[in-house]
């Protein structure tokens, strides 16, 4: 038998989904467009952002749109110090749990800073606005410290 | 609420990268092909000879191990005539692609057929590799640009993935 | 109801690149090793077959149907195919036996997760609208889930360190381990931070590998005449999609799901628990209720290897052993799925 070589072939799997938003996800993104940023009263009253179609308690359909502030707190967080092809950011950057003012549920998202001492659980951060706003959960192009 | 209309469906880009690995049997007879020649595997249970080999016996889930080196020549077990194109390929429509079956292997594989008038084609029609110049072999099958026909008698269905390396004598 | 036999299991050692083989070159063996166990010759010999993998790992479409190839598929089986770990095709062949409908099963996974970024391609099982946008990838995601545990001081740095450290000192024991060694809870903490809070030992390595079992009723396990253990429990729940509304410093749907197999109705000499970082076999071991008299991981869990879509069920083959060796008289096994511990499987196995 004869030996078996090693052949590998780089490749790049790709396809661009086109997705429909619904009511609920269409909101949100309509509203990013225009940078504002909403959430969804839950059953239980808490304000859920981004907003969900669904109450994952109840399974209620969820319609109550509440408009939250662009700043929040940071309420868990992660230091990226070697930022990989597919992040946001080729700086060091955090990603964070950030509970807006105004919500109740902290939603994902990342943060600028200088360095992993800038950033603390409790922090405060503001969204920071794409250049172009297309309605995409990257028009907010990051969080920035207060 | 803009003015513009409201979002409804949005491009969501998935785009990953990956380094694919051949895998040991694809990769023996890959190298094989790069030196022109063709190599099936007969598996140890049923003796069948798969070309080209993934390692295994689909039939009897044993690993296939011991090569055979196979001729050029093969037979058309079933082929359609294509009327549409292939993106990116030279290849102009109506072209033909064909289930062939190797001499000395006995489970088809699939290839063009040219050089040939296609409404003539038929199964059990005997054909021969035309290869690409050795220079440029890499790791492919597309090294044989394609296969055509030759001057030999027909295979009956019933012989069709029985033939031997040695041939067809009709 | 019938009692369900586990009579063979086997796992290849997890790689980090298992080089030139593909999927079925990478399943073979394991079959073929779990077949001479039970004493039977290829899948013809069960009535069901049921495997676990995702494409998505090394990126090529319908990889799973390769997989059929290692099978011997002729005449044609009774087949199925879940887009999870194997645990979950375990659990649908637990089915398919208690419905009457086979005697029998073989149940496989197999993941070469080394073609591909891992944590990256793994970013993409997120909500595709709110966060698979934006490439949030799985480590990052435990390392927030490992901060708030930290913030809330109900775990400490060195409690992680202590998980890693059992975790290399009991792989030594474990042929099929990846990373294995004398390493004490100081040498974890000296180590740098990677994703701040976890250290990369806090991370399960990126593996390739396969592992297989075998299931029968008890009948056919005596007819087989193989020895056997018993799954006298079997239960799962997943928990909501959005990381926010759960919390992440305790696993609900462990606890579920450990209540619906029965867990609590007797003493757990062995556990085997699928926590991919060292902090998630806290919350488990939590959830799950266990104390000092459980042995935890003693193949060293998934930290020593991280058979994406096998390591689920790798852990009920590992408490298999441990009770088939006679160390163990009853012991729970812990399959997840999904990111921070959303979806849960718990399986309780008892000596015969």
């Amino acid at each position: 038998m004869s030996q078996p070589e090693i052949l590998n072939q780089a490749f790049e799997l790709g396809y661009t989904y086109t997705r429909s938003t619904g009511p609920v996800v269409g909101r949100f993104l309509t509203e990013l467009r225009d940078r504002n940023i909403v959430g969804i009263k839950a059953s239980d009253g808490r304000v859920v952002v981004p907003p969900m179609e669904y109450d994952p308690d109840t399974a209620e359909e969820l319609s109550e749109f509440v408009s939250v502030g662009q700043e929040g707190e940071i309420v868990s967080w992660a230091w990226i110090k070697e930022p990989r092809e597919a992040h946001p950011s080729e700086q060091p950057f955090a990603w964070a749990m950030i509970k807006l003012d105004g919500a109740d549920v902290p939603m994902i998202h990342w943060v600028r800073a200088d360095g992993e001492s800038e950033v603390s659980t409790g922090a405060r951060v503001r969204a920071v606005w794409a250049d172009e706003t297309i309605g995409f959960m990257t028009d907010i192009n990051g969080f920035e410290l207060v | 609420m803009s003015e513009q209309e409201p979002i409804t469906g949005i491009e969501a880009p998935i785009y990953l990268k990956y380094n694919f690995t051949a895998g040991a049997a694809p990769a023996r007879f890959l190298s094989q092909v790069k030196r022109g020649v063709l190599t099936g595997q007969r598996c140890p249970l049923c003796e069948q000879v798969y070309f080209p080999p993934r390692g295994s016996c689909a039939a009897c889930g044993v690993p296939t191990q011991e090569e055979v080196v196979l001729a050029d020549k093969a037979t058309v077990e079933s082929f359609t005539i294509v009327a549409i194109p292939i993106p990116n390929n030279p290849i102009k429509p109506p072209y033909i692609i064909a289930n062939l079956v190797a001499d000395g292997a006995n489970l088809s594989f699939i290839h063009l057929m040219s050089e040939c008038v296609n409404e003539d084609v038929h199964i059990g029609q005997r054909v021969q590799a035309v290869w690409k110049p050795a220079e440029e072999w890499d790791y492919a099958m597309d090294n044989i640009r394609y296969f055509k026909p030759i001057d030999e008698p027909d295979v009956p269905v019933d012989r069709i993935g029985k033939i031997s390396v040695a041939g067809w004598e009709g | 109801m019938k009692d369900i036999a586990i009579v063979a299991y086997n796992q290849s050692k997890a790689v980090s690149d298992v080089g030139p083989c593909n999927e079925v070159e990478l399943i073979m063996p394991v079959l073929a090793e779990v077949f001479s166990q039970a004493g039977i010759n290829n899948a013809q010999d069960v009535d069901f077959v049921c495997s676990g993998s995702c494409d998505y790992l090394q990126g090529a479409a319908f990889a799973f149907v390769a997989g059929v190839d290692a099978l011997g598929a002729v005449p044609p089986i009774k087949e199925s195919h879940v887009e999870m770990d194997a645990a979950w095709a375990l659990y649908e062949s637990m089915l398919k036996i208690r419905m009457g409908h086979a005697d029998s099963a073989l149940i496989y996974g197999f993941g070469k997760s080394s073609p591909g970024e891992l944590p990256i391609v793994l970013s993409q099982q997120l909500d595709p609208y709110y966060l698979a946008p934006l490439w949030v990838d799985t480590i990052a995601l435990a390392a927030m889930q490992a901060r708030m545990l930290l913030d809330q001081g109900k775990i400490s740095e060195r409690d992680m360190a202590e998980v890693v450290s059992r975790s290399r000192r009991n792989a030594r024991n474990n042929p099929n381990a990846q990373l294995a060694g004398d390493v004490s809870p100081e040498d974890v903490l000296a180590q740098p931070s990677y994703v701040s809070p976890l250290r990369k030992a806090d991370c399960p390595p990126v593996s390739d590998g396969a592992s297989a079992m075998i299931i029968c009723t008890v009948e056919k396990a005596k007819s087989w005449g193989v020895p056997y253990a018993v799954i006298s429990g079997i239960d799962h729940r997943i928990e909501s999609h959005n990381m926010g509304m759960r919390d992440l410093t305790d696993s609900v749907s462990t606890r579920l799901a450990a209540e619906g197999a029965g867990l609590g109705d007797g003493p757990v000499d062995v556990a085997e628990l699928y926590a991919p970082f060292s902090h998630q076999e806290i919350v488990l071991t939590r959830a799950l209720g266990l104390g000092k008299e459980t042995n935890i991981n003693p193949s060293g869990g998934v930290l020593a290897g991280n058979l994406m879509m096998a390591s689920g069920l790798s852990r009920i083959g590992e408490v298999f052993n441990r009770i088939i060796a006679g160390d163990a008289g009853r012991g729970v096994a812990h399959a997840t799925s999904g990111p921070c511990l959303q979806h849960n499987l718990v399986t309780v196995v008892e000596k015969a």
